[in-house]
């Protein structure tokens, strides 16, 4: 961890499931950071961005972890998530939640704009073209909805995607169509929730690959969960893992059948 | 309709059950999407007409008081009648006065969702007077006593051998020998049977797509013209419409009319659009003798000026629900009300209450498709999202679901007892996972483990992790 003067200090939002279910994503993404001229800091304190309370319309409960979230990561140059809907309820909803705030309004709107998801980060704001890795398998990439439509994420982890070495993409149908997570959805209407995700693994089945790739904790575990419910050999990973060359550990809800 | 909100989720269930239904509703994703997309790409200027179709709905529903008064004007000009309806009970008894007032029998329909939305089938039935739908769509739901499962397509939900059995069973008039296996065999035989209907009706009912307060002309857009057979043969013509169809120029019409057919169906304009504007002049060839527009408030003027005024700018495409992951999977009836899909879990609560339709709002992935498809701008997300909000001020999401919410928050609210939580919960899931590194069935997890396992996090969470290598390389 150098600390030169002119390196951007990086704020890692790890996320709650990465912190919980998915430690190499945190890994992987810190060592991506670092590779992008950044340095890494991860407030040891920090813990989930509200969208369960959010999403559920507690507000009083999301404010309070926002302004939590905020307090924790306003000092850095950058806030940097492995997760497009972390991402975009830090960046495009803290604002909302604050408007007309006299103490909170601004101090929001300077810390949003602070926040990226980590691969449009990597891209679109340090210009990394290029990573090094290596990994001789067929992948095909999810969209997750909230950083596809929200933060406008398609591109960039193609582009990333395509610089690893011995890499093929093969694209599944309708990679945009929501895998039916959808936070507290999937449990609170799980039959509906199945029903679309099933719809989901039998595309990813159909495009051949022998790994599935996303941005999102969420919409990964969902989908992993339910390949090897249905006892299908598809690996899943985190997109963050491959870009960093990070997939010797277990892939997501393990390997095989 | 029968309201079943409130049963969504065993309407759900039985939807989900229904292999019959499942077939029809791959029809709609593999219909509706790639169309509309067509059509979007081969315009160039597509998005710009959305930012001017939502500065006109804006700009009119800022003054719509005044462009109100100003079309009543121009309807009354022109010959015809304006009526005002505060609820679904004063349109219903308005139409019905009308139907009594010249005698009527007969009453033919187009397709016109107000009317579904006012239940006016079933109270004319119940006065005596018969209606007759004529969109081949809403005829077929007719005859099987249902009701419409999407807004423009009211019978997606049916197969062809479904309709052909209907007609089998209703039009005994026919030859039973006959072969009705074609799809066009289906459609001439409703229009056969149809013609006859439009000549007996005293009068006709329609809706409105838009209502054009500088001429006072009410427009409709059908694709098999019959709306224009209802209006123009009977001899009184009621128009049946929401106060939120109004715009205040035919030019306005005309921009969101590029928006309307491309949005719903992937055409560049339907294949009738009818202007009408008062009864038949002297110097008409043909056209009702009487000209009746009954405007509906229902709860709309409610929503003016509050977080839910957005939605008055929706022009009933479709484009949402053709969109919807959930709808693709439950269609239409589920939801239980009128309007289904996104667009139906934001317009339900406003019109029926929320303490009734609460589960609409809550059953969507906030996946986000129907916004970026909505012609007109509609934050649906974001309007579901209030009406969520508006359940939890009014404590009425489940209990189990409230104390869930409350233990979450209590503990992501104090990080100390949130890193022992999770540190206690990462060993444990751990083990639970064994080697496989996942977990098949989880007590109090059942709404995720009946599904799909549960991935099996590594023993220890990133912060640990994170921590203890930090002070390694100390």
């Amino acid at each position: 961890m150098s600390q030169a003067q002119n390196r951007p200090k990086v704020g890692l939002f790890a996320t709650c499931l990465v912190d919980l279910f998915r430690p190499s994503v945190g890994f992987s993404s810190a060592k991506l950071i670092e590779e992008a001229g950044c340095d890494v800091h991860v407030p040891i304190a920090q813990t989930c961005c509200g969208q369960p309370a959010y999403n559920s319309g507690d507000t009083k409960d999301t404010r309070d972890l926002a302004r939590q979230v905020i307090e924790q990561f306003e000092g850095f140059d950058y806030v940097v998530a492995p997760s497009g809907s972390c991402s975009a309820m830090l960046k495009k909803h803290y604002p909302d939640l604050f408007k007309g705030d006299p103490l909170w309004e601004e101090r929001c709107r300077r810390f949003a704009d602070k926040v990226f998801e980590l691969v449009s980060f990597l891209a679109d704001v340090r210009g990394m073209s290029q990573v090094k890795a290596r990994l001789d398998k067929s992948v095909t990439y999810h969209d997750s909805c909230s950083g596809l439509r929200e933060l406008g994420i398609a591109k960039q982890p193609r582009q990333l995607l395509a610089t690893v070495e011995g890499l093929e993409l093969k694209e599944m149908a309708g990679s945009d169509v929501c895998c039916g997570f959808g936070g507290t959805f999937c449990v609170k209407y799980p039959d509906i929730s199945g029903k679309i995700v099933s719809k989901k693994t039998a595309t990813i089945a159909e495009s051949g690959a022998d790994i599935l790739l996303a941005g999102d904790m969420g919409c990964l575990m969902n989908m992993a969960g339910k390949l090897k419910r249905e006892g299908s050999t598809i690996e899943v990973r985190h997109v963050a893992e491959v870009l960093a060359g990070m997939t010797d550990g277990r892939p997501i809800a393990g390997s095989g059948k | 309709m029968q309201f079943t909100a409130p049963q969504f989720k065993d309407n759900a269930a039985r939807a989900l059950a229904d292999p019959q239904l499942q077939k029809a509703l791959t029809n709609v994703e593999k219909g509706f999407i790639g169309k509309r997309a067509a059509a979007v790409a081969a315009l160039p200027e597509f998005d710009a007409l959305r930012d001017k179709g939502r500065e006109i709905k804006n700009h009119t529903l800022a003054h719509l008081d005044l462009y109100l008064q100003a079309y009543e004007r121009k309807v009354t000009e022109s010959g015809g009648h304006v009526h005002w309806a505060e609820s679904a009970e004063d349109a219903r008894r308005l139409v019905l006065d009308i139907c009594q007032r010249v005698g009527a029998k007969t009453v033919t329909k187009g397709k016109s969702m107000i009317t579904e939305e006012i239940n006016l089938n079933d109270f004319l039935f119940e006065h005596a007077i018969e209606p007759v739908e004529t969109d081949l769509g809403e005829y077929i739901i007719q005859l099987r006593g249902e009701h419409p499962s999407h807004i423009i397509a009211p019978a997606v939900h049916l197969n062809k051998e479904q309709v052909e059995e209907d007609f089998r069973r209703v039009h005994t008039h026919l030859d039973p020998e006959r072969d009705l296996t074609a799809p066009e065999t289906l459609l001439s035989e409703a229009r056969q049977v149809l013609r006859k209907r439009y000549f007996q009706a005293d009068v006709g009912i329609t809706g409105a797509n838009f209502l054009i307060a500088e001429t006072g002309t009410s427009v409709i857009v059908t694709n098999e013209g019959n709306g224009d057979l209802t209006q123009s043969l009977p001899k009184v013509h009621i128009v049946v419409a929401s106060i939120e169809k109004l715009v205040p120029t035919l030019e306005d019409c005309s921009q969101i009319l590029r928006l309307l057919a491309r949005s719903a169906t992937g055409q560049d304009i339907s294949v009738y659009t009818t202007f009408s504007t008062g009864p038949r002049r002297t110097e008409d060839p043909d056209g009702p003798e009487e000209y009746h527009v009954i405007l509906l408030d229902n709860g709309r003027t409610a929503m003016l000026g509050s977080e839910f005024q957005d939605m008055l700018r929706c022009i009933r495409c479709g484009a949402c629900m053709n969109h919807c992951p959930v709808y693709h999977a439950v269609g239409g009836h589920a939801y239980g009300s009128v309007y289904p899909g996104p667009m139906g879990a934001v317009l339900t609560p406003s019109l029926f209450g929320v303490d009734i339709s609460g589960h609409l709002p809550n059953a969507s992935t906030f996946c986000g498709r129907c916004e970026s498809v909505c012609p007109m701008h509609i934050p649906l997300p974001k309007m579901m999202r209030h009406w969520r909000e508006r359940e939890f001020e009014k404590h009425l999401n489940p209990a189990t679901a409230r104390y869930g919410l409350g233990v979450f928050a209590f503990i992501a609210k104090r990080p100390r007892l949130y890193r022992m939580a999770t540190a206690i919960g990462a060993r444990l899931l751990n083990l639970i996972g064994g080697s496989k590194g996942r977990i098949t069935t989880l007590p109090f997890a059942s709404g995720w483990t009946s599904i799909r396992d549960l991935p099996a996090p590594e023993a220890q969470t990133f912060t640990q992790q994170w921590a203890a290598r930090q002070k390694q390389g100390a």
